[in-house]
């Protein structure tokens, strides 16, 4: 930029005579003098090795908006992989409410300034309550590995006992991000996993597997519904009876947008529930749109006080009628406890929350139930088309709510060489499971919603076959 | 601007400029702007909003959803074959039942009854580096090329995505010095939380494990340097300051043994002081086989002013949320820069964005690896706002960001510490860089109202609610202002009117300050024993209905 002062417009006072009258008022020459506070030896003297400004907007979103044309949507392409973030329809208004400047632009701001933050945390909290059917639930962050994670070292500090039992079918993704949370066994703090079977007809548990490896030493047994290959769990209550009966807490992995239909982890007895809440309305943004919950039963004070994400609770003000929403025991935190604390928290995902309580309310109790029944059928169908194709088999069992495992043992093709074809028809393949579940052989975990349309689902189905021959 | 606020009048002894002193300055701020100061007769909106819990009609709806088709249920029957018995849900979610415009209606007077940073004047906010968002970002995430990316989908398809990413990491190991980096991490503590797994990684290879046990931190750093090494299993040693603020070295040298894993600290800490002698403690480290890692939360004063790696730090983490201008959305998504030397990058989460040709690719082959912190890749929505960002500034443009928001500290600092009842301690004679962690300990003495009734008290003028401190407060009655360069000298003037402001009225009538807030959407706030009693606690409104409205 040479001589010239480089006055930004995100940078008011680079203005020369601001500074200057600044710079005078502290009886100063340069800035230079405040930054003596650090030592000239740990200056660093040279130019940054950045490129030079792209200085107007209209040439720097020009650039910006070149790179990301680069990319392929899955509103350009139909995209039918799942497997932890989906896509389901996001309402306009939930964009018209997420995108409004004050919420975009919020922090930590107090309980009265930012009222209406904390208001609609709580809404959601509420809503969010009714469709897992439990009375705590905290506020969310990173996405439903991290989450569970944490509820296995929630159940940890509970019980007093370090093992958990996963089913064996789990998320590997998820996996990974729980074994980081639990720490290497070998360490005094750390929390076991340990894996009980699943029925490699059906895709739910194994009981029986269960039964033998279940003592009185695990502080939890979790499962999911739907389980990461897409069946629908019909065990829940068995489960839980058995993690009760050994002093075991049930934790539930859910996907919430299926409890218009499906019976909730609340009233299965789950003492904990967790998943993501990235189908509640929220974009997928490559995976940036998920969040992980975490809801308990709050008929026993030791799931709230051992929870280690913020937690906000209603109260009322000097006006009756009036109501306001704060944090409750803040010192349980690592704001409040640094590593005396649960675990930690920090910036989590707050705008996805209040995106989600805007679904919640828009979609009401008739909208949950449809959107539930819209994509089992549709997932069915298109499980159907597919099963049709020579060569192509659906795994599993029948009761699935939005993924399938499609098998493609038979086209003599892997799941890579489909995958990569389907791209010329302008699809994007389900997830390759090849990897994951060698006992599946060539399967992809393909994802069905109520986003997908019967002609959508032709199309893939044509395409399938086509690149199958 | 108001050119009288910053008059420097020629003519004082020797020649020399002599000012307006920063007492009679406060003191003039500190009137209503149609007094000539520069207070506003504010009011927050005021909707007298209910829940949404307690509106709609049974039979409203707020969006219809797509059906399957006459075709679709042809082939297939009904749903509800499909599930389980005893997994069909028996009673319906109790969820509003509301139309449309008034679900919409409803949230978006929420909106107007939170401040957030951009009606609010955020330099009450520190540690959080509350700079402007630039609202092109914000359309160019919204696209349809950057939302509705599935993360799975085939890399060809997301070469734009990974460019970014990929890029970004190449400038911030420029501004850091370092050789490797991850964006995967969902927000600047779970970069920290990064570093404490990478760390306990690299031990485990070497097979120290067992007896590297303990982390090293300091009490100004933030609580995430204390609290995640625990989660990674550590021990937490919390080194206190010395009397001047600095951690104390003597004592940071006790703390190292052959047990020490690595130090997590803060630099500058909280305080806005920056430690001279950082790079000896990190000798002490490296001297004792252990690491050092970088809190980098507070970058802004620095950027491209010193360099993490040039201090000796094996690795540092930013704040994408922070220095480098993504918005924090009611507290996230987030996104967490890690930073570190070759020496550490075989650690790093998987997958990794890495360069071949001119393609991209995502490295999930890497054996060494911690794993995984998130799912997927991560909220890259940050990663793209902070590269338009950096792009935006340069080189050049980025230190200008570190030299504005230095000395905007320092001019709000030469004003605040003209306000009755306000004191800095630590570190006399020695200038803070981007914030000032203030105790209003005299004022509490002198007049009982304390720092969060001023904090309360404040809002009412329409700027933001002050960061008081992480706990514990070892700076009695604290607050930390930020005022990073986003902000013009009016806006500096406008926030020590309000602080002058605060004081005064404490002075005065002690109480009025005590029952505050007073120009708000609701009055203060009552039965805050639910924040620690189980039987009154409810953290959902059906809890509430049980718990509460039952017993009444």
């Amino acid at each position: 930029m040479g001589d010239k002062p480089f006055v930004h417009p995100y940078i008011p006072n680079a203005v020369p005579a601001t500074k200057r009258a600044m710079l005078d008022e502290l009886g100063l020459r340069s800035v230079e003098e405040i930054y003596a506070e650090i030592p000239d030896r740990l200056r660093f003297k040279g130019t940054l090795d950045i490129p030079p400004a792209i200085r107007s907007e209209r040439e720097l979103r020009k650039h910006v908006q070149g790179l990301l044309d680069r990319n392929t949507s899955s509103l350009e392409f139909l995209n039918f992989c799942g497997a932890g973030c989906w896509q389901h329809y996001v309402p306009a208004v939930v964009d018209e409410v997420i995108n409004r400047a004050e919420f975009v632009s919020a922090y930590c701001g107090g309980n009265y300034s930012d009222l209406g933050k904390y208001l609609a945390r709580f809404e959601f909290n509420s809503m969010l309550g009714e469709l897992v059917d439990l009375d705590g639930v905290a506020n969310p962050i990173y996405d439903w590995g991290d989450v569970a994670g944490r509820s296995f070292r929630m159940a940890r500090r509970i019980t007093g006992r370090d093992k958990v039992l996963v089913p064996a079918h789990i998320s590997p993704m998820r996996l990974m991000e729980i074994r980081t949370l639990c720490q290497p066994e070998s360490m005094p703090t750390s929390t076991k996993v340990r894996f009980y079977e699943w029925d490699r007809e059906t895709g739910m548990v194994d009981l029986e597997d269960l039964r033998a490896k279940l003592d009185d030493t695990f502080a939890a047994v979790y499962w999911e519904n739907p389980t990461y290959l897409g069946t629908i769990e019909a065990q829940g209550a068995e489960i839980v009876a058995l993690a009760h009966d050994h002093g075991a807490l049930a934790i539930a992995g859910v996907d919430p947008i299926t409890l218009g239909v499906l019976t909730p982890p609340g009233t299965l007895g789950a003492d904990i529930a967790c998943g993501d809440i990235q189908p509640l309305g929220i974009h997928m943004h490559a995976g940036g749109g998920c969040s992980g919950f975490i809801a308990f039963r709050d008929d026993d004070p030791i799931f709230a006080q051992e929870c280690p994400l913020e937690l906000y609770t209603v109260l009322e003000t000097k006006t009756p009628g009036q109501y306001a929403v704060a944090e409750a025991m803040a010192e349980r935190t690592s704001y409040g406890s640094r590593d005396q604390g649960k675990d930690w928290v920090g910036t989590a995902s707050g705008l996805w929350t209040i995106g989600a309580a805007v679904y919640m309310a828009l979609m009401g109790p008739q909208g949950f139930r449809e959107v539930g029944e819209t994509c089992i059928a549709r997932s069915h169908y298109a499980a159907k088309l597919l099963g049709e194709i020579p060569g192509v088999e659906i795994k599993l069992s029948s009761h699935f709510f939005k993924e399938f495992v499609v098998n493609f043992d038979g086209t003599g093709k892997t799941v890579a060489e489909i995958n990569e074809r389907l791209l010329g028809h302008e699809i994007f393949g389900g997830k390759d499971l090849t990897a994951e579940f060698t006992e599946l052989g060539q399967s992809a975990l393909y994802c069905v919603t109520e986003y997908h349309d019967q002609a959508d689902i032709e199309k893939l189905a044509s395409a399938v076959k086509e690149v199958a021959r | 601007m108001n050119s009288q606020c910053s008059r420097a009048v020629e003519g004082g002894a020797g020649g020399a400029p002599f000012k307006e002193a920063p007492q009679e300055k406060v003191a003039r701020l500190g009137r209503l702007r149609r007094d000539g100061g520069m207070l506003r007769d504010y009011h927050a909106p005021r909707y007298d909003e209910p829940f949404i819990m307690e509106q709609g009609t049974p039979g409203e709806r707020g969006i219809f959803v797509p059906l399957a088709e006459e075709g679709v249920t042809e082939a297939v029957g009904a749903a509800a074959d499909y599930i389980p018995e005893g997994m069909n849900r028996a009673a319906a979610p109790v969820l509003p039942e509301m139309a449309q415009y008034q679900v919409m209606r409803h949230y978006l007077r929420y909106s107007q009854m939170t401040l957030g940073m951009d009606l609010g004047s955020d330099i009450s906010e520190g540690t959080c580096t509350m700079k402007y968002s630039p609202r092109m970002h914000e359309e160019l995430i919204r696209g349809h090329k950057a939302a509705d990316l599935h993360p799975l989908q085939d890399e060809d398809t997301m070469q734009g995505l990974l460019e970014i990413v990929y890029e970004t990491g190449q400038y911030l190991k420029a501004i850091s010095g370092m050789d490797a980096f991850t964006l995967e991490p969902g927000g600047g503590s779970h970069a920290v939380f990064t570093n404490a797994c990478v760390m306990r990684r690299y031990f485990e290879a070497r097979g120290e494990l067992d007896q590297r046990t303990e982390m090293i931190t300091t009490i100004f750093s933030h609580p995430c340097d204390a609290a995640t090494p625990m989660v990674a299993g550590f021990k937490v040693i919390t080194v206190m300051p010395d009397e001047n603020g600095y951690p104390d070295l003597e004592a940071f040298k006790a703390a190292v043994s052959e047990h020490t894993v690595g130090c997590m600290i803060t630099n500058p800490e909280d305080t806005g002081i920056y430690n001279p002698q950082i790079d000896k403690y990190v000798e002490v480290l490296h001297d004792a086989g252990a690491l050092a890692f970088t809190d980098q939360a507070n970058a802004n004063g620095i950027l491209g002013y010193a360099r993490a790696r040039d201090a000796g730090f094996d690795a540092c983490h930013f704040n994408l949320h922070k220095t480098f201008s993504s918005p924090h959305g009611c507290e996230g998504p987030a996104t967490g820069a890690y930073m570190c030397t070759d020496k550490l990058a075989p650690y790093l989460p998987v997958p990794i964005v890495t360069k071949l040709g001119d393609r991209y690719h995502l490295e999930y082959d890497r054996p060494e690896s911690i794993g995984r912190v998130r799912g997927f890749l991560g909220n890259w929505m940050g990663v793209v706002r902070a590269y338009s960002w950096i792009r935006n500034m340069g080189p050049d443009g980025l230190k200008e960001v570190a030299e504005i928001s230095v000395l905007n500290n320092n001019y709000l600092d030469n004003l605040l510490m003209a306000v009755k009842g306000v004191s800095r301690p630590y570190a006399e004679g020695h200038r803070r860089l981007d914030q000032v962690r203030y105790s209003l300990e005299q004022l509490k003495e002198d007049t009982g109202v304390g720092t969060e009734a001023v904090r309360d008290r404040m809002i009412d003028f329409g700027v933001q609610s002050y960061w008081m401190s992480h706990h514990p407060w070892i700076v009695p009655e604290p607050f930390t202002p930020e005022p990073c360069e986003t902000y013009s000298k009016d806006d500096l003037d406008e926030w020590a009117a309000v602080i002058k402001r605060a004081s005064d009225e404490a002075y005065a009538d002690p109480q009025f300050v005590l029952d505050a807030p007073h120009a708000q959407a609701i009055e203060q706030m009552r039965r805050t024993e639910a924040l620690e009693e189980h039987d009154q606690w409810a953290f959902t409104w059906r809890a509430y209905k049980k718990k509460i409205r039952g017993a009444e």
